[in-house]
């Protein structure tokens, strides 16, 4: 079975009734003339961007939640429902600026899901190498802000200086820091220059030595333990029932993972395992974090000695309708320049249809849901941000908490405002 | 193909490009639902994806904008040989995007289909984490969910006209406000 079965967080389920997401004063447990009512953000440095909780408390502790976001809304569906295809995929990155690389790859599999284009293969696992060292990037920008909000503030400068090599990584390849649009229909925009796998291997070899510095950091840290451990319950079934992914499934005990349970790119020729804890608490949130680090490099790794056997191989499909010609041939060949022209001006077009792809995105369950009428423009794009669900928990998991408490409970549940409010 | 049987109010089941949707009569919804989480494991509501049809296949969308004999240039719409796409039942499609936690993983589309302010039951009671997917597709669609506890806008302001991600709302439809005007 999926779920471990000591998860025996508490008993019978948290989640408030009769709105699953606002956590109503109890007149029972508190005098409602003690209660006093905070609003928390949307401009606070440790709320990870624009969300804003207001609170209810009674002395210290917290009453009543409600979480309100939509201050970072864009509206990016709109904006690429009006672009051809081939510019739409621009916007995807940046809908969720950390784990920009899993939104551009969802975004992107859903149009080759549409079109029924084939991927070479040196394309599918430069595209796994390069989202795993996404989700370590991502991990680690959660792992620096949530220590920093709770006050471990040197763990914060550690965690960027490696963050800061994958970034290197990523303008090596794409030629951006972020937001690449280095995936493209068909698979890449560039080859891999030829010293990226020599260069990964070097980070290959000191990402693992850092996470184990940031645990011998934290570990053992009195105040970290005391912060995080027993604070931010969340049950299994109440975890489900919220549609939480990602950490925040499996530090509650929950064994599932995309890349394991519905297998895409090639996840199903690597070998990882999926870091499952079961006590739903801050701190397992954070445990998961660390081991999923460390898997991911492991995937990486066998990413990088594929590709170098690879090398030299087609990196992206050769369909003349949808893929840019090489530049060179501009030069010499009537075909190729007119196609080039097609799909810069009017782009190609994708056959009629709707899909819902879904990948495990650092944050879990990242979706993307297009329909197509058969032209040159998405009809209607939807993306299934696992931010916005896991800010649904909010309600359910700050019961009991203390004011104090509340920034670690929020930051744990890894929302990327971003991402939320597309 | 997986069949899914004896779920109430199934009026057509489709099978593309390894997806399986079911077209559910929207009265039967919640009823569909409850069955599909108890009898068939769908414990886990991925998403709630509206969708605005206004428009769709009223002209052809790719290939020869034109007809057999030519086009007059001065008669615009001319749409003979471009692609028409199939017409849809009703103007807005309402997707529950399920998925089976469980030993056998597996997804499911359910679909219903309304016209302008039709409402639809909400599924909250279903799976609790309908709340903001279906406060979502209100505030941006315009889809009315019955029952649902707190069915106000989420991602715009409170006091915003309109829904954005409607097809009759144009791109860059806020008001711009300049410094000469009072």
């Amino acid at each position: 079975m999926t779920v471990l079965p000591s998860t025996r967080i508490y008993e019978g389920t948290r989640i408030p009734r009769p709105v699953p997401t606002i956590l109503e004063v109890d007149p029972e447990k508190h005098s409602l003339e003690n209660i006093l009512t905070v609003n928390f953000g949307p401009n606070h440095p440790s709320t990870h961007g624009v969300l804003r909780l207001i609170v209810d408390l009674d002395g210290e502790t917290v009453a009543g939640i409600r979480a309100v976001i939509g201050y970072l809304h864009t509206g990016f569906e709109k904006n690429m429902e009006a672009k051809s295809w081939w510019k739409s995929v621009t916007y995807a990155p940046r809908i969720d600026y950390v784990a920009f690389q899993a939104n551009e790859l969802v975004y992107v599999l859903a149009i080759e899901k549409l079109l029924g284009i084939e991927v070479p293969r040196r394309a599918i696992w430069a595209r796994m190498a390069l989202a795993e060292l996404n989700r370590i990037h991502s991990h680690l920008v959660w792992l620096g802000t949530s220590a920093l909000e709770i006050g471990a503030i040197s763990l914060f400068w550690y965690a960027f200086d490696d963050r800061d090599q994958i970034l290197d990584l990523f303008e090596m390849a794409g030629g951006a820091r972020m937001h690449t649009r280095y995936f493209q229909v068909g698979g890449l925009a560039e080859d891999l220059p030829p010293d990226f796998t020599s260069e990964a291997r070097k980070f290959c070899e000191s990402m693992p030595k850092s996470v184990d510095e940031y645990e011998a950091i934290l570990d053992r840290n009195a105040i970290w333990l005391a912060r995080t451990k027993g604070i931010g319950l969340l049950s299994a079934d109440d975890a489900l029932a919220l549609a939480q992914s990602g950490p925040m499934l499996r530090s509650s005990g929950v064994n599932w993972d995309l890349r394991k349970t519905m297998p895409y790119l090639a996840y199903d020729e690597v070998e990882f395992d999926v870091p499952v804890y079961s006590n739903g608490d801050v701190y397992d949130r954070y445990k998961v974090h660390m081991d999923e680090m460390r898997e991911s490099v492991r995937i990486v790794r066998q990413c990088l000695d594929r590709l170098d056997e690879m090398e030299g191989e087609p990196w992206v499909a050769d369909d003349r309708k949808v893929v840019l010609p090489p530049r060179h041939e501009l030069h010499t060949s009537m075909e190729s320049l007119i196609h080039h022209f097609k799909i810069v001006t009017e782009g190609y077009t994708v056959p009629e249809g709707e899909v819902y792809v879904v990948i495990e995105s650092p944050r879990g369950e990242a979706g993307c849901y297009l329909v197509s009428d058969g032209g040159a423009r998405p009809w209607r794009v939807r993306f299934r941000a696992p931010s916005f669900a896991a800010l649904q928990a909010t309600a359910t998991v700050v019961q009991g908490c203390l004011i104090a408490d509340l920034v670690a409970v929020a930051g744990s549940l890894d929302p990327v405002m971003g991402d939320a409010d597309r | 193909m997986t069949v899914y049987a004896g779920v109430p109010g199934v009026i057509e089941t489709r099978e593309a490009l390894g997806e399986t949707t079911l077209v559910v009569d929207p009265p039967r919804l919640i009823e569909a639902c409850t069955l599909l989480r108890d009898e068939h494991g769908f414990n886990f509501l991925s998403d709630i994806a509206a969708a605005d049809y206004l428009g769709w296949g009223e002209q052809g969308v790719a290939g020869y904008i034109g007809t057999a004999s030519g086009r007059d240039l001065h008669e615009p719409g001319s749409q003979g040989l471009a692609h028409v796409p199939a017409p849809k039942p009703k103007r807005f499609s309402v997707s529950y995007q399920l998925l089976r936690v469980g030993d056998e993983a597996a997804r499911l589309r359910v679909q219903v289909w309304l016209d302008d302010g039709e409402p639809v039951a909400s599924v909250l009671p279903v799976w609790p984490a309908a709340d903001w997917f279906e406060r979502e597709a209100w505030d941006m669609m315009g889809v009315r969910f019955e029952g649902h506890p707190n069915l106000v806008r989420i991602l715009m302001s409170e006091d915003w006209e309109g829904h954005p991600l409607r097809k009759d709302y144009p791109l860059g439809g806020e008001p711009v406000r300049f410094s000469d005007e009072e």
